[in-house]
């Protein structure tokens, strides 16, 4: 049994109940008396609720209750918002519609019934009148006055307007010789698509008040408190489970109406109940990612120096805010320099309501956005200069000895040494002989092109001064007295493989077997407090909160063994099992010291008996990840398919812990950011109708599409967390979107292309290729 | 209506209403929850199952259609405490992170291995265009298979996992 340490290979702790079947997820929770939901939702974009008639769907058998919006009112909280923007107009967002609906997919009313079978063929019972109201789509349109308003409550459909501003902009426009560009960019709606779907099952005890709620979500205690408002029970007879969860990808670091019902209807009824959410309902009613309209002004030199950025954000914020809606696109704003010296920047923030599901977020969230603006304005910044793209970003990469870099956006980059993964990749790549491929294919009528992404991102959010409830992480270590030891953590990793991370850090530490730690998350019952997983923080700052932890538990057993040893607890080191002075003459097994502590019976004086230890780790800043992608792909101008041939990944997330894991994160990133380039959109048509509304519809990207990736690391740790680790979850997403685009913007340059919104499917691609050859 | 089939080896008889998805009978009536649903319309592929050795998406199967037949979930891939080269694969190469995909990534790529025990990169990809995995990528899982591949036919022949009777 070799001690694990930091930095290798380890296989994960997770594996072997999921390779056999043995996990449970959410649906897996069977209780005794168990009830089944199923909701009625709105067919309509936009219409008033005339009437809701339950009572044949009342009267199936099998059904045992029917709630409806108005009988919820008033006992039910509403969906909560935690973004605190100065301004935001925040709707009120009731668990089920009460007078009006106002996108497809919401949920009107809920029956409950002995099973899900019957539940779901009551739904088709319940008789509402609707009452069509004009609907708004298009945010653009919904910023006309006079357009429909999504809330006839407020004055229209602007949600908040943000704005950020840095630099000398006067100085700059006055500057001769400065160069305007002129681009927008539109980013389109994505549907996350966790293979498992939204569930909760929630079980309300009458004799003991407790609430216990199953929910698959990344942020357990949370959603506790959350709920705990919501249902009327009080905190601390709440308890929320998240057991195994089927990915999130930022779906699930929300609060949904559909739980706040499900605590509702136990409650009520006094049984337990589940929810399990079928793909159509993930698809409309889970929410959405991205869809922004990018208008950007671009003030370059002759030489290639960007000298300022301008952007105006339309952001469609959907119909509602969820949990962190209207925060997401002030991330792109906060990133949207990117790796670049941009001295000026301007960025105006607008969000807006229309009638569809809200957006929040989903991998990236806000920073995949801000790096597709930068990285395709450097592309197009090289196209109107006629200079490489490589050389654009050099020129406008800081040094890094400017490190830490303080921007005008307000965030400081804790540190970064972008032209060395630059460098690297262009290197893996073989770029100078694929330049001059190219020019040998373009002369035979073949469309071969070289993207690049040199991104930056934001990651182990982060410090609490910056985040809506807290961006600090609790890690509790304890040391059972057979030696085993037991770690607690308040992030809730769900597929990350944060139990072998973590294990890692923990062994690692003591020198004992990393057979020997065990993880416990996702259980506010057994984890005092929490946060939760998302924007690439729990290793950097839930792993940091153990670290921390370990530390100081090594701190009071170095004091306990020096005392039995006769040595100074600073001679002592944790090794191979034993605690020993540095060459090993005086040592004891790590279980002797373990045994002394916890029974106590010659504790050095003034030493309590016990080894546990918590740490609440509060950041000082962000981190910030970043890494240079390189996509070559050929498009065939027949039928205007674009063939992904070699994809090429350095990423730096700092000190890398377990490189499989790293690995297995980029890969995924990177399906998902090449997914939205090339295939994924979430379309709604001019009545707010899903058009993407099932798996057939919506191309989540398969196997056979994607060559093999090659992917390498560079290591700049940083100084924000003592394990010097960034973050890696967002990287492959962020990273890999632009550089797809540029690569088939680079294809068809000889054509005179210059842009192409996403995604780029095979029609679009083969119209351009159409229109230019007609030109 | 009656049912009888042979679920992992063990023979089994019940009562079930004729509409009940193949997938509902084994995680509700057989209680194993391993074979998963994420779609409920035949594209995701987490719901694959063996019957009588060919991988079938059972969210579009009803029991009644496997009556007489023999069944393999991922819970009975694994022989006398011992993970089948497969699982030992997805292990190995990080084939699985949220693990929602895998008992049907597994059974599917079992299948392919049945018919193609040296399949190329690409012949493993192709082979695995039914299943939808959000989290990995799929190149780990590509690995994986890879690695099984070359595991079983190192040791064995593909070992067939029907049921004993
Ligand atoms: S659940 Fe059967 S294919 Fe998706
Ligand atoms: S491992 Fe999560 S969907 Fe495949």
């Amino acid at each position: 049994m070799a001690t694990a340490l930091l930095g290798e290979r380890i296989k994960r702790k997770e594996d072997p109940r999921l390779i056999q079947g043995r996990g449970h997820y959410v649906d897996d929770i069977v209780l005794p008396g168990l009830l089944h939901l199923a909701f009625a939702r709105s067919p309509h974009a936009h219409a008033r609720i005339k009437s809701v008639d339950v009572t044949a769907a009342q009267a199936a058998p099998g059904v045992v209750a029917v709630y409806t919006g108005a009988d919820l009112q008033g006992k039910v909280g509403m969906v909560p918002c935690a973004a605190g923007i100065e301004g935001l107009k925040v709707p009120e967002h009731p668990c089920l519609a009460v007078d009006e609906v106002r996108y497809v997919g919401e949920p009107v009313a809920v029956v409950v019934a002995n099973s899900a079978y019957t539940a779901r063929d009551a739904v088709e019972q319940v008789e509402v009148e609707y009452d069509p109201l004009p609907v708004v789509v298009d945010p653009e349109k919904a910023l006309a006055p006079g357009a429909p308003r999504v809330h006839s409550k407020l004055a229209d459909n602007v949600a908040f307007v943000a704005k950020l501003e840095g630099g000398d902009w006067k100085a700059l426009e006055a500057e001769p010789g400065i160069k305007v560009i002129r681009q927008r960019l539109i980013n389109q709606r994505l549907a996350p698509v966790a293979m498992e779907t939204r569930g909760v099952v929630a079980s309300y005890s009458p004799g003991e008040d407790l609430l216990t709620v199953w929910s698959s979500t990344q942020i357990p205690h949370i959603l506790k408190t959350q709920l705990a408002l919501m249902s009327g029970v009080e905190e601390n007879h709440c308890r929320v489970i998240a057991p195994e969860v089927g990915g999130g990808f930022g779906s699930k670091l929300n609060v949904y109406g559909e739980e706040g019902v499900a605590c509702y209807v136990s409650k009520a009824l006094g049984r337990p109940v589940k929810w399990i959410e079928s793909r159509r309902e993930n698809l409309q009613a889970t929410i959405h990612g991205r869809d922004q309209i990018n208008d950007v002004e671009v003030y370059v030199r002759p030489d290639g120096k960007v000298a300022g950025l301008k952007c105006w954000i339309i952001a469609d914020l959907g119909a509602y805010h969820q949990l962190l809606t209207p925060a997401i696109p002030t991330l792109t704003a906060l990133m949207i320099v990117g790796a670049y010296h941009i001295p000026c920047v301007f960025v105006e923030t607008k969000g807006v309501f229309t009638n569809k599901m809200a957006t929040d977020a989903y991998r990236g969230a806000g920073r995949p956005e801000a790096t597709y603006i930068i990285e395709r304005v450097m592309d197009l910044v090289a196209a109107e200069l006629n200079l490489d793209p490589v050389d654009v970003r050099m020129k406008n990469f800081p040094s890094p000895k400017d490190f830490p870099l303080a921007l005008p956006t307000g965030v400081t980059y804790d540190s970064a040494n972008y032209q060395r993964t630059l460098k690297k990749v262009l290197k893996a790549a073989g770029y100078t002989k694929l330049r001059k491929e190219q020019e040998r294919l373009r002369k035979k009528g073949r469309y071969l092109g070289i993207g690049l992404s040199t991104y930056v991102e934001i990651c182990a959010m982060g410090p609490s001064s910056r985040m809506p409830a807290g961006g600090w992480e609790f890690g509790s270590v304890r040391i059972e007295p057979t030696g085993k030891v037991t770690v607690l953590s308040g992030t809730s990793p769900h597929g990350q493989g944060e139990e072998t991370t973590f294990a890692q850090i923990v062994a690692s530490g003591f020198g004992i077997p990393y057979e020997d730690v065990t993880v416990l998350h996702g259980d506010t019952g057994v984890v005092p407090m929490g946060i939760g997983t998302f924007g690439s923080r729990t290793t950097a700052v839930g792993g940091t909160a153990i670290y921390l932890a370990v530390e100081r538990l090594k701190k009071k057993m170095a004091r306990i063994a020096a005392h039995k040893l006769g040595v100074k607890p600073g001679e002592l080191e944790f090794k191979d099992g034993k605690v020993q002075t540095a060459g090993g003459e005086k040592a004891m097994r790590f279980l002797e010291v373990v045994a002394e502590a916890i029974f106590a019976k010659q504790l050095p004086p003034g030493v309590e008996p016990g080894l546990v230890e918590q740490c609440v780790f509060e950041p000082a800043n962000f981190t910030f990840p970043f890494g240079a992608h390189l996509a070559v792909v050929e498009v065939d101008p027949d039928t205007g398919e674009v063939r992904l041939r070699n994809y090429y990944a350095v990423d730096d997330c700092g000190r890398v812990l377990n490189p499989m894991l790293v690995d297995g994160q980029i890969h995924g990133g990177l399906v998902q950011g090449i997914g939205q380039a090339l295939w994924e959109e979430h379309v709604y048509d001019e009545n707010g109708q899903l058009l993407t509304g099932t798996l057939m519809d919506y191309a989540v990207p398969r196997a056979h599409q994607f060559p093999w990736f090659e992917t390498a690391t560079t290591e700049t740790p940083t100084r924000v967390n003592p394990l010097g680790a960034k973050g890696v979850g967002e990287a492959g997403t962020i990273g890999s979107t632009p550089a797809i685009v540029n690569a088939v913007v680079d294809a068809l340059r000889p054509l005179g292309v210059r842009h192409i919104d996403m995604p780029l499917k095979p029609e679009k691609i083969w119209r351009v290729l159409r229109s230019a050859s007609a030109a | 209506m009656k049912i009888r089939m042979n679920v992992n080896g063990n023979w089994r008889e019940d009562d079930v209403e004729p509409r009940t998805l193949l997938v509902h009978y084994l995680r509700d009536v057989a209680g194993l929850t391993g074979t998963h649903v994420g779609c409920e319309t035949s594209i995701c592929g987490a719901c694959t199952v063996l019957l009588n050795q060919e991988a079938v998406k059972s969210c579009t199967v009803f029991a009644v259609q496997a009556n007489g037949a023999q069944v393999t979930t991922i819970e009975g891939l694994a022989r006398e405490g011992k993970l089948h080269p497969l699982q030992q694969s997805f292990w190995e190469e990080h084939g699985l992170q949220c693990g929602f995909c895998t008992p049907g990534m597994i059974l599917v790529a079992h299948q392919l291995l049945c018919r193609n025990p040296h399949p190329t990169q690409e012949e493993i990809r192709k082979g695995l265009e039914g299943n939808l995995c959000r989290c990995t990528g799929y190149q780990h899982i590509v690995k994986a298979v890879q690695s099984a591949a070359s595991k079983m036919s190192a040791t064995e022949p593909v070992r067939a996992v029907a049921a004993a009777g």
